[in-house]
């Protein structure tokens, strides 16, 4: 008997057509069609979407929290890379 | 924007279509005239598909060509700071280019397919980037009339029936401002410094004026592709209204600046409330898409050089890739 546990998928949901999916949680699943289908009934039970991504969480690569500091710094210093850097003349209009 | 709808694609070009019932087509047209989105896997008609992918690769070819002109300056800004907001702009250019391929490759185009036609010359970038830089000037006039000729274009793309062009383009409209903010500031320098600066940025608008209210398009009587896509809602105004909403906020800027637009023709209309202005010289718009413009050959050959030089970089990346897949496969 194959006991190994089901591997785990990471569900993305779409709540109305043109907004982008959106990480809800995560399922267990046996097979990928599976995870649709426990996606459906765990996440969306109230029609909370029009449509869902599901994939292996072992398939998503994710930057350490421990490094973030270091790995977001290049922005930090580029205060100019805003609109509101710039000043703008009063009488100026649309810009 | 970046989008002028000009590519001259035959029936040669156009790819088989399935045979598509009435039905779905009017199933279609009901959801886009219900303000529905289109997403990635929805049915949609050949054609409209089609359309988006010509104009999504369009519009993020403008994007990376449009690197080229500006980065002319990179070396030569005036000021460190100058410098570094202009490498600022330059890049958001490139990142733009890759939302926007993304978007295109959601409509099962590939980036090798998109980036190849554009260097075939199969595919068009905008007209606007085939004109020099020839001073540090045109780079605030690049900001100011280029940039915010694209948001003018840009912003009722926030609002485009399908779905990932549509919130591409609310990332793109984000960053765009600053970039009109910057130029405008570039502008406001010159047009407040000495004599031989004011000059400059005179100069400067004299040369980009034109092909900036060319950056529309074709005349409404002569747009091949707009009907369509006013229907699909991929445009939500036509050239002839953004041209002329652009020129509306625009001249009162240039006032403002002190310069003078370079049309004799150009006058506020009370009973309408907008400007007239003079004629376009179409031919000259025809001439660069033609390939004609004074830099085309340049933008391309330099396109093509950067492509091949990094060649061996991303072969060498894909060797890495692979060896480390191996790596892993066997541990």
């Amino acid at each position: 008997m194959n006991s190994r546990e089901w591997p785990l998928y990471e569900v993305f949901i779409r709540s109305k057509a043109g907004l982008s999916h959106r990480h809800a949680g995560s399922i267990h699943a046996a097979d990928d069609q599976m995870a649709l289908d426990h996606a459906r009934d765990t996440y969306t039970r109230r029609s909370e979407g029009v449509s869902i991504w599901v994939v292996r969480s072992s398939a998503i690569v994710a930057s350490d929290p421990a490094e973030a500091a270091a790995f977001f710094e290049p922005a930090a210093d580029k205060i100019y890379r805003h609109p509101t850097f710039y000043e703008i003349p009063e009488g100026v209009e649309n810009l | 924007m970046y989008t002028q709808g000009l590519d001259q694609q035959g029936p040669a070009n156009e790819r088989r279509e399935g045979v598509e019932s009435p039905a779905d087509i009017a199933a279609f047209q009901a959801r886009i005239d219900a303000e529905e989105k289109i997403e990635a896997k929805d049915w949609m008609p050949a054609a409209y598909r089609r359309t988006l992918i010509r104009q999504i690769s369009q519009h993020a070819h403008s994007e990376i060509i449009g690197m080229q002109p500006e980065g002319n300056w990179l070396t030569r800004a005036p000021t460190l700071k100058r410098k570094a907001i202009l490498l600022a702009k330059v890049q958001d250019e490139a990142g733009h280019g890759l939302y926007l391929y993304s978007a295109g490759e959601t409509l099962g185009t590939s980036r090798d397919e998109m980036v190849n036609d554009l260097l075939t010359g199969k595919a068009k970038y905008s007209s606007i980037f085939n004109y020099p830089t020839l001073s540090w000037a045109d780079i605030g006039a690049i900001g100011w009339l280029v940039d915010g000729a694209a948001i003018m274009n840009q912003i009722p793309l926030c609002r485009c029936s399908y779905g990932p062009y549509a919130r591409a383009m609310v990332r793109v409209c984000k960053e765009e401002s600053f970039h009109q903010r910057q130029g405008f500031d570039i502008m406001l320098k010159l047009s407040r410094g000495t004599e031989k600066q004011k000059e400059m940025a005179q100069d400067a608008l004299n040369r980009w004026w034109w092909p900036s209210i060319m950056m529309f398009g074709p005349s409404d009587t002569d747009s091949k592709h707009s009907a369509l896509s006013m229907a699909w809602k991929i445009k939500r105004f036509s050239n002839d209204e953004l041209r002329q909403k652009f020129i509306d906020v625009t001249v009162p800027q240039a006032e403002f600046l002190g310069l003078r637009v370079p049309d004799s023709e150009l006058e506020f209309d009370t009973a309408t409330g907008h400007y007239k202005f003079g004629a376009i010289d179409w031919q000259e718009l025809r001439e660069v898409i033609a390939g004609n413009g004074p830099c085309n050959r340049q933008r391309m050959a330099r396109r093509r050089k950067a492509h091949d030089d990094g060649s061996w970089v991303r072969a060498a990346a894909r060797a890495y890739g692979d060896k480390q897949a191996a790596k892993k496969a066997a541990a």
